[in-house]
């Protein structure tokens, strides 16, 4: 009996037991779509995560007032360490040359009206122009507030989305004049959609020159911040160097002390998001580990006992003379139709559930799981397909047809 | 010119210890081409385990089995599936039919693995199918026959490839009576052709249609008289 012929028998075999092969089918396919979907959700979520954090802004330090000694009730003394005075020597460009932009922050949250429309804006910023720019934020429409606004105080603002939303809905805001806390500020621009699918909204935000919000909400205190931007990612540490000679200078601080000011700076936030990579990839791999175990186990089942449970037919076809190549060739034959046919479904499937948002992450594929688990499911299939085939022909006919 | 059958001295012991049973204690038999042979006795007599080991499906513990002279322990797993294909067709009291095929497809398969090609297999299953009177019937699968439908194709399976032997191990045990003779009708036939059957039974009936009865009890040859 020749190749082709025993290939035939085999097909026969699987259409003349359409419920036995679509059962072992789908065993295949969820073992398949289950592998390649979580490590895709897994993959998913770490991009998310991953272009969060480069939302955050690459080239940029953050000086926050008081070091970890927050604790020591040393507020008095911390709270004065940052304010409006140290920016001109931050900004400027012979004491500090890698420094693009220093912007004082002030910030709180706010509570905003729009012709009976309240919103409570969670970011409300008082600060310089080049702070949108280095938090990574691009305007959408109208214009930013100039330096021109900030000398003279003029209160006008750009607002987030969210905050156009919520306050304005469908109408346009520019040029709208907005109840906050008392003062009223006119909207000049909206800013942009900054992506991120953090736990706070980074679209709840509004911004607005630093001397208007001190005038009018704040008062002249100190800032709970300054954002510095660096000439490049690569100027980071120079930057860093000479922001904390300034500081240390203008604050008469001696010695290497973290007491007053503290500096984050972008090679943290890109330390943090090598180890969240990290993480990640090792959840990955446990996933997938797991998940092509319990698929793996899936598929041995149902092959063992849908070959076992053949094992008489095998009995029957030796009684009638066929040699024990030509059975295992139809068990191959058929374990290998079954399995690529379950295993490809089963990519298919992955790929069709990968276009849905999976509790709220949209998955990603990583064509590599592709080919892990196509792979292990087939050679398990063939395996455990093909073993107890050839276990039950090696047998005597007779032990195979006694078998129940 | 060799016997069809040769046995000498074929003992069949199952299981070890406290738990050996001795199904053959000694069996020596002797059948020459074109006889037709019944093997009779009571349950536990040992004549299944005389069919199986016949039929090459089972292997004796110690004696030995010649088949057209050839010694069979002396096969290889190739050689004997060889040998059950062309020198043996085997009846069983279960049918053994595989499940969810037609009828034309399960008596092509000893042909198939004959390496008979398509064209020629059909026609010559078809021929056995009338042969058993169940030409009508090749599409139909085994669970649209009855039992005596299905137990003929059975026979018809067993004689496709034109075998020296026809062995049946209680044809008739699950069949009716009109079965029962549409099915000993073929075996009349067979044995009119000069094929060589021997034939399980218990059916006193059955046994007397045979040219030479044997009678098997506790795993020995008791009785063995020719009636025709």
């Amino acid at each position: 009996m020749n190749l082709f012929e025993t290939i035939r028998f085999a097909l026969r075999a699987i259409t003349a037991n359409k419920l036995r092969s679509s059962l072992t089918v789908l065993g295949i396919l969820i073992g398949v779509a289950a592998v390649i979907l979580l490590v895709a959700v897994g993959n998913g979520s770490a991009q998310a995560v991953q272009k969060q954090i480069e939302s955050l802004g690459t080239n940029t330090l953050t000086v926050t007032a008081g070091g970890g000694g927050g604790a020591r009730g040393a507020a008095s003394t911390t709270s004065t360490a940052l304010n409006m005075t140290l920016i001109p020597a931050l900004s400027d460009k012979d004491e500090a040359p890698h420094v693009r932009s220093a912007s004082p922050v002030v910030t709180g949250s706010q509570s905003a009206t729009y012709e009976g429309t309240d919103h409570t804006i969670a970011q409300f910023v008082g600060t310089y122009p080049g702070y949108v720019a280095a938090s990574n934020f691009k305007l959408a429409k109208g214009s930013l507030f100039t330096d021109e606004d900030v000398t003279d105080s003029r209160k006008v603002m750009v607002i987030g989305k969210t905050v156009a939303e919520e306050l304005f809905g469908t109408v346009d805001p520019l040029s709208k004049q907005v109840n906050v806390a008392g003062k009223l500020f006119t909207v000049i621009g909206v800013l942009a959609d900054k992506g991120g699918t953090g736990f706070t909204d980074p679209n709840d935000v509004a911004m607005a020159p630093v001397s208007a919000v001190q005038e009018s909400l704040t008062g002249y205190g100190s800032l709970n911040q300054i954002l510095i931007e660096a000439t490049a990612p690569g100027d980071v540490t120079e930057a860093q160097n000479e922001v904390t000679a300034i500081l240390n200078a203008k604050l008469n601080i001696t010695g290497s002390s973290t007491t007053a000011y503290r500096i984050q700076n972008a090679s943290q936030l890109l330390e943090t998001r090598a180890n969240t990579a990290e993480t990640f990839t090792l959840l990955l791999g446990a996933v997938a580990g797991i998940s092509l175990l319990v698929g793996g186990i899936g598929i041995t089942n149902i092959m063992m006992v849908t070959v076992t449970e053949r094992t008489r037919e095998i009995g029957i076809r030796k009684a009638l003379g066929a040699p024990k190549r030509t059975i295992l060739t139809q068990f191959l034959v058929e374990a290998t139709v079954l399995s690529l046919i379950g295993g490809l479904l089963g990519v298919a499937a992955a790929v069709i559930g990968s276009r849905f948002t999976i509790v709220s992450i949209q998955p990603v594929i990583v064509p590599s799981s592709v080919f892990l688990a196509l792979g292990f499911s087939v050679a398990i299939g063939l395996f455990f397909g093909s073993y107890p085939a050839s276990r039950a022909a090696g047998l005597r006919p007779i032990e195979a047809l006694r078998y129940e | 010119m060799h016997p069809v059958l040769d046995v000498q001295r074929v003992k069949k012991i199952y299981g070890q210890g406290e738990t050996e049973v001795q199904a053959l204690r000694g069996v020596s038999l002797t059948v020459e081409r074109g006889d037709y042979v019944a093997i009779m006795g009571s349950s536990g007599s040992g004549k299944s385990t005389l069919m199986n080991i016949l039929g090459c499906l089972d292997i004796p513990t110690t004696g030995k089995y010649l088949l057209d002279g050839v010694d069979v322990s002396r096969l290889n797993d190739r050689q004997l599936a060889l040998v059950r294909n062309r020198r043996i067709g085997f009846v069983f009291q279960a049918f053994n039919l595989i499940a969810r095929t037609s009828a034309l497809a399960n008596v092509e398969l000893p042909l198939a693995y004959a390496g008979v090609k398509g064209a020629e297999r059909r026609r010559r299953a078809n021929l056995a199918l009338s042969m058993v009177g169940l030409a009508d019937r090749a599409g139909h699968e085994p669970n649209q026959l009855s039992g005596g439908q299905q137990q003929r194709v059975a026979v018809a399976r067993a004689l496709v490839t034109a075998p020296a032997l026809v062995l049946a191990d209680e044809p008739t045990g699950n069949l009716d009576t009109q079965s029962t003779n549409d099915v000993l009708a073929v075996f009349d036939r067979l044995s009119a052709s000069g094929r060589t059957i021997v034939l399980i039974t218990h059916e006193p009936d059955v046994a007397e249609r045979a040219k030479r009865l044997i009678r098997l009890v506790d795993g020995h040859i008791v009785q063995d008289e020719r009636l025709k």
